[in-house]
């Protein structure tokens, strides 16, 4: 599914690398979580395979099932099936949560040549996903993410991938903000969502979410590569030990 | 959006001197005074004043931002009479059109002037008698309003309108009051005047679209008496490169309720004033604007100057304008609230802000507070942004095409403005409006 081969990153504006050769593969129907210390790269991993402005791909190639994904703008990897639940979602007053999504479904059904969902049908659909979610009809309405909690912007960003059903999934820190029972909820909306043809790349500094989420693969990041990757256990190790060993290990 | 500091206000490069001698003998020829009528004393006052204080050069303080000449120039370019292509605003609502032409009132393509609840007369049929109600307001809160600045075209406009709508209303309209603008020639230079009573308790829906002249010099007094409801909501057509001043002047009596919202999208010059005066206790005046600026249709150039005066207590007064330029295109705010001594409670709020798509533009802004009363509340804010580069792409991340994005981020930015607006079927007329005009265009 996505297939990231030796990918070196810097930003645009200053002289400063963040990615050094990083080499990542999730196939098709699985779970793999990338736990790694502040600062060692995750987000703007995130962030460039996305397409956000202000990083330089020196070196290196992602696809996304055998597409380069650094060659499209950001609405045609959406559009191919790329979806990131953002570290901090962004608040965009004026612009009402449900015309966003309505607008971000129907441009994606669009892009991919399916018929556009009409008011009534998207309505259905949204109140029932809302439902599961535990965000009311009233935070539908709100703004984006305008006075939403924490906690709701994090479930607001899973009613999203809900909504858009991509192909490939990236959390980033989903489970940070989260009380024990909405990690519940988006843990359950994660794991109804996982099938044979949809992967998740679930970034997380906790165990807690991974024992909620069971990746198949668990990486771990430092200075801007996968320096040791495992099965869930490597997550359990983390949480006991610290990143110490690892990064010592890694040389 | 990203906030800078309000901008350093310099002096506009304008070129050229004081006023040029005999320039208001050059204007006031191009134009047919009207003689006689009730309006009579207030013309030939507004003329002698005239006279004495003279046309404003670039140098006037007042005019520091926009350069006054295209409306002090003999004649204006002629632009065509169509302006452009584009469906009537407002269609979806039931309401008493009356049609201008070239600022002159055309009868047989107007509604019958009978509405319950409104006694309607037009300025020339009126100013065929030597007495109407309207004689004690026609250039009177014009006058008033000359202090402590001088609006000189508002003056002009005085003396020289040779029609307008006389309005008086009396009850609860049950549609509101629509003055259709046609442009009857190409070269037309129109002059209209508005004289507005609301009385006691009463209330009206005012809406003003189409095509003005290719200049135009539009006056509106109102008086609002206790209670009293005025609900102004101008659109002229969009995309028509037309030079244009008008002037709001109103007085508002205890608990009496203005609301004003313009909305603008491209033209050449144009410069909107609205003078307000809050007499009466717990009055209440809402001035918005939304604008729409893209250099590439004409050298745009949009002022607001707006000077709100709080003479009684607890009056609350808002002004929000908001302006989205680009390709060159230049918004000026001038914005002044002024609480007098004894205004208590007043609460004032002044907004202005710019989202500029482009280096290429830019906002003046100039906002004053001047409070004489200790017990007040006022705020006022300027903030000039670009596109908020994190909300983009957080849009496009989803899948939201980047023009379609840009839309959301325009239409996100104008929001505040419209929600002046109070008539929600209007509100929405405007906004998909606007969203189709912004849709359109080309990617900025
Ligand atoms: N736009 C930027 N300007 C300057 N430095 C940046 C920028 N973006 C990222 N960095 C730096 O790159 C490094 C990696 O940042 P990134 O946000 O990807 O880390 P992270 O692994 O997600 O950390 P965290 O666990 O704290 O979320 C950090 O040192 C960060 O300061
Ligand atoms: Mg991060």
């Amino acid at each position: 599914m996505l297939k990231i081969n030796n990918l070196h990153v810097k930003l645009e504006e200053e002289d400063k690398q963040i990615l050094k050769g990083l080499t990542l593969e999730v196939p098709a129907g699985e779970v793999h979580a990338i736990m790694g210390p502040n600062g060692s790269g995750k987000s703007t991993l995130s962030y460039v395979l996305s397409g956000r402005d202000g990083y330089e791909v020196t070196e290196g190639s992602a696809t996304l099932e055998g597409a380069s994904l650094l060659d499209m703008e950001p609405e045609e990897r959406a559009a191919a099936g790329l979806f990131l639940a953002f570290q901090y979602p962004v608040e965009i007053p004026g612009v009402g949560n449900m015309t966003f999504l309505r607008t971000a479904v129907n441009a994606q059904r669009k892009a991919r040549g399916e018929a556009e969902l009409t008011a009534g049908e998207f309505l259905k659909v949204v109140r029932a996903k809302a439902a599961d979610l535990q965000i009311s009809p009233d935070m539908l309405k709100r703004p984006v993410n305008v006075g939403f909690s924490g906690g709701e912007k994090k479930r607001n960003e899973i009613l999203q991938m809900a909504m858009l059903e991509p192909r490939m999934c990236i959390m980033d820190e989903t489970d940070s903000g989260l009380d024990v029972d909405a990690m519940r909820l988006v843990s359950d909306g994660v794991n109804a969502l996982r099938s044979p043809d949809r992967s998740f790349l679930v970034i997380t500094h906790y165990q807690r979410l991974l024992s909620h989420i069971q990746p198949d693969v668990v990486h771990i990041m430092a200075n801007g590569r996968i320096i040791k990757s495992g099965g869930p256990d490597l997550a359990l190790e983390v949480e006991e030990n610290g990143y110490g060993d690892l990064l010592a290990e890694a040389g | 959006m990203s906030e800078s500091a309000v901008q350093e206000l310099q002096t506009p490069q304008v070129s050229g001197t004081a006023r040029p001698a005999g320039a208001l003998d050059a204007r006031l020829a191009q134009l047919d005074l009207p003689q006689g009528g009730f309006s009579a004393r207030a013309r030939a006052d507004a003329l002698s004043r005239l006279r004495a204080a003279g046309l404003p050069g670039p140098r006037d303080e007042y005019w520091r931002y926009t350069d006054p000449r295209p409306f002090t120039a003999a004649s204006p370019q002629a632009l065509p009479v169509d302006g452009g292509p584009e469906s009537p605003l407002f269609a979806a609502r039931d309401k008493l059109t009356l049609v201008f032409v070239d600022g002159l009132f055309d009868a047989a393509a107007s509604d019958d002037l009978s509405l319950e609840g409104v006694e309607i007369t037009t300025l020339a049929q009126a100013d065929q008698a030597g007495s109407h109600w309207a004689a004690d307001l026609y250039g009177a809160l014009e006058l008033a309003g000359q202090s402590p600045v001088s609006r000189p075209f508002a003056t002009l406009n005085t003396a020289a309108a040779r029609d307008g709508l006389l309005i008086r209303v009396t009850g609860k309209p049950a549609k509101p009051v629509h003055v259709l603008h046609r442009r009857g020639s190409e070269g037309a230079d129109a002059v209209w005047h508005h004289v507005i009573r609301v009385e006691s308790g009463a209330e009206l829906t005012l809406l003003e679209s189409g095509v003005v002249g290719a200049r135009s010099n539009g006056v509106i007094e109102a008086d609002l008496a206790q209670g009293a409801k005025l609900h102004h909501i101008t659109a002229k057509r969009a995309n028509d490169p037309k030079v244009g001043l008008s002037h709001l002047f109103a007085r508002v009596g205890a608990e009496a309720v203005l609301k004003s919202f313009a909305l603008v999208v491209n033209g050449t010059t144009m410069r909107h004033e609205a003078i307000v005066d809050m007499v009466g206790d717990d009055a209440v005046a809402h001035v918005a604007a939304a604008v729409l600026g893209d250099g590439n249709v004409g050298p745009f150039h949009h002022d607001d100057t707006v000077f709100i005066t709080h003479g009684a207590l607890r009056g609350e007064s808002r002004q929000v304008f908001k302006k989205v330029l680009k390709n060159g295109a230049v918004g000026v705010f001038q914005g002044k609230i002024l609480v007098k001594n004894g205004a208590q409670k007043t609460d004032g709020y002044q907004i202005s802000q710019a989202l500029l798509l482009d280096e290429a533009s830019q906002f003046l802004a100039k906002p004053e507070l001047e409070i004489y009363a200790d017990d007040v509340k006022c705020s006022h804010g300027s903030t000039t942004g670009a596109i908020d580069e994190d909300a983009l792409f957080y849009l496009r991340s989803r899948g939201v095409p980047h023009e379609r994005a840009i839309v959301f981020l325009v239409l996100s930015f104008l929001a505040d403005a419209l929600e002046e607006v109070e008539d929600e079927t209007l509100r929405d007329e405007i906004n998909e409006r606007l969203d189709a005009w912004l849709t359109d265009r080309p990617r900025g």
